[in-house]
């Protein structure tokens, strides 16, 4: 039980570089596809509805496959520069992660921007602010401040996501484990370890987000 | 298109009963999940602290650990424990439990702990004049809880179940990695053997998609049903 504690421990970091690549790049595209979504084009609106249905309606795993097994088919995409990208499983499943993090992450903003409430963009307006900066210092700040609790859910959620890195032959925590598993036929203990490492990130992650919410409350 | 033809040229005929495996493992383990959700709410209402000690524990541990790990749990220390409860009875002989059983317990196991946690946010938010009237009027435990609770919990409880039944849709893709041939599985072996993996992932995303869409159409008829009055 002990000996698999370090080999575990170096797996964790692939897991927590997974994650945080993921989410950097995630909070990126799920604020672009939420203004998309405020958007009053019926086009632009569907698109960014459409996106978000089909990667909040379909797994994870299917996504990943998707992209690591499925684009490497595309002949073209062989002899571009993407395939650079493309052939390492390591960024296939970021890219995966990154759009079904974006997804869930658009529609957290949206809820979040479509509940603030209508006068304080209006008494920014009567202030004579200009539109841009009302939505960048005023509107902005307010729905990260809303997303918080859902957004720290999410993270949780996408930590557990990264395991499925494991299924496209990448060492994470949980590929590591099942490897141990494999060869020492001692699944309980090494669930118990892993597991426990899991859980840790889960709760170091809560009690953040718990403090970020703190600071940042309304007062 | 040809690849979709049921009969022996395509792999129409296979994806349809894959899809009929992952609707079947999703009920069982929406099924099991209740199972284990109607044992651990009641611990989590209890008064007594190490009651919901358990509770607590099991509901953190199953949302705090990725699903893979769970299965994987299940699917390598499944058939040891089994067999280790057999050889007490004196059963020395290998058994192999089924991919189907392995599936639906682990997935079910999880899907329990949303379960548990909706059930017990719904009988929370219900109003303590209910469980009071009940009281004063004599009613017996059982029809308080048939009778009273349960119709007012339901109705509080299914748009969040609805979610858990999403989540559990989804995670029956991860028991591929069992073996057990749902849509991802049968998708995984098309693919391996046309060597057009991206025609059938996209497949199994689309069949996946179809799936929450009905769900979703059902679940909506539902809540409308329950909502009656309200």
């Amino acid at each position: 039980m002990l000996d698999s504690f370090p080999k575990l421990l170096s797996a964790t970091l692939i897991t927590l570089k997974l994650l945080s690549a993921s989410l950097f790049f995630g909070l990126f595209i799920g604020l672009f596809f939420a203004i998309l979504r405020l958007n009053k084009n019926i086009f632009i609106n569907k698109f960014a509805y459409g996106y978000s249905y089909v990667f909040r309606g379909t797994p994870l795993l299917v996504q990943i496959f998707i992209i690591y097994f499925g684009l490497a088919q595309i002949e073209y995409l062989r002899t571009s520069f993407l395939w650079i990208i493309l052939k390492e499983p390591y960024w296939c499943a970021i890219i995966a992660f990154t759009f079904n993090t974006g997804a869930y992450t658009s529609e957290i903003l949206r809820s979040a921007f479509q509940t603030i409430k209508p006068g304080v963009i209006e008494a920014g307006k009567s202030l004579g602010i200009p539109n841009k900066i009302i939505f960048y210092k005023i509107q902005i700040p307010i729905a990260i401040r809303q997303s918080l609790p859902a957004y720290g859910n999410e993270i949780i959620l996408m930590m557990k996501g990264t395991s499925l890195a494991s299924t496209v032959t990448l060492m994470d925590l949980t590929g590591v484990a099942k490897y141990i598993i494999s060869t020492t036929f001692k699944p309980i203990e090494v669930f118990i370890v892993a597991g426990g490492i899991y859980l840790f990130m889960t709760f170091i992650i809560h009690n953040v987000i718990k403090y970020l919410e703190k600071k940042y409350s309304f007062q | 298109m040809d690849l979709l033809y049921f009969g022996d040229s395509g792999w129409g005929d296979e994806l349809a009963i894959a899809t009929l495996m992952t609707i079947a493992v999703s009920i069982t383990a929406m099924l099991i999940g209740f199972i284990f959700a109607a044992i651990f709410t009641p611990l989590k209402l209890s008064k007594r602290k190490y009651l919901n000690l358990i509770s607590n524990s099991y509901t953190t541990v199953i949302r705090g650990v990725p699903e893979l790990l769970v299965i994987y749990l299940f699917f390598f220390g499944g058939s040891g424990a089994i067999m280790y409860v057999a050889s007490i009875f004196g059963y020395n002989d290998y058994i192999e439990i089924n991919a189907f059983l392995t599936g639906s317990f682990s997935i079910g196991i999880i899907s329990g702990a949303y379960s548990t946690e909706v059930f017990r946010g719904a009988i929370q938010s219900i109003d303590r004049g209910q469980f009071e009237a009940a009281k004063v009027l004599g009613v017996s435990k059982f029809t308080q809880f048939y009778k009273i609770i349960l119709p007012q919990m339901l109705r509080l409880a299914i748009p969040n179940l609805s979610n858990v039944w999403q989540i559990t849709l989804k995670d029956t893709s991860l028991i591929s990695v069992t073996g057990l041939v749902e849509i991802m599985r049968q998708s995984y072996i098309a693919a391996g053997s046309t060597r057009d993996p991206l025609f059938f992932y996209s497949c199994a995303a689309v069949l996946y998609l179809i799936l929450t869409y009905l769900s979703m159409k059902l679940i909506n008829k539902l809540e409308v049903k329950y909502s009656r009055g309200y």
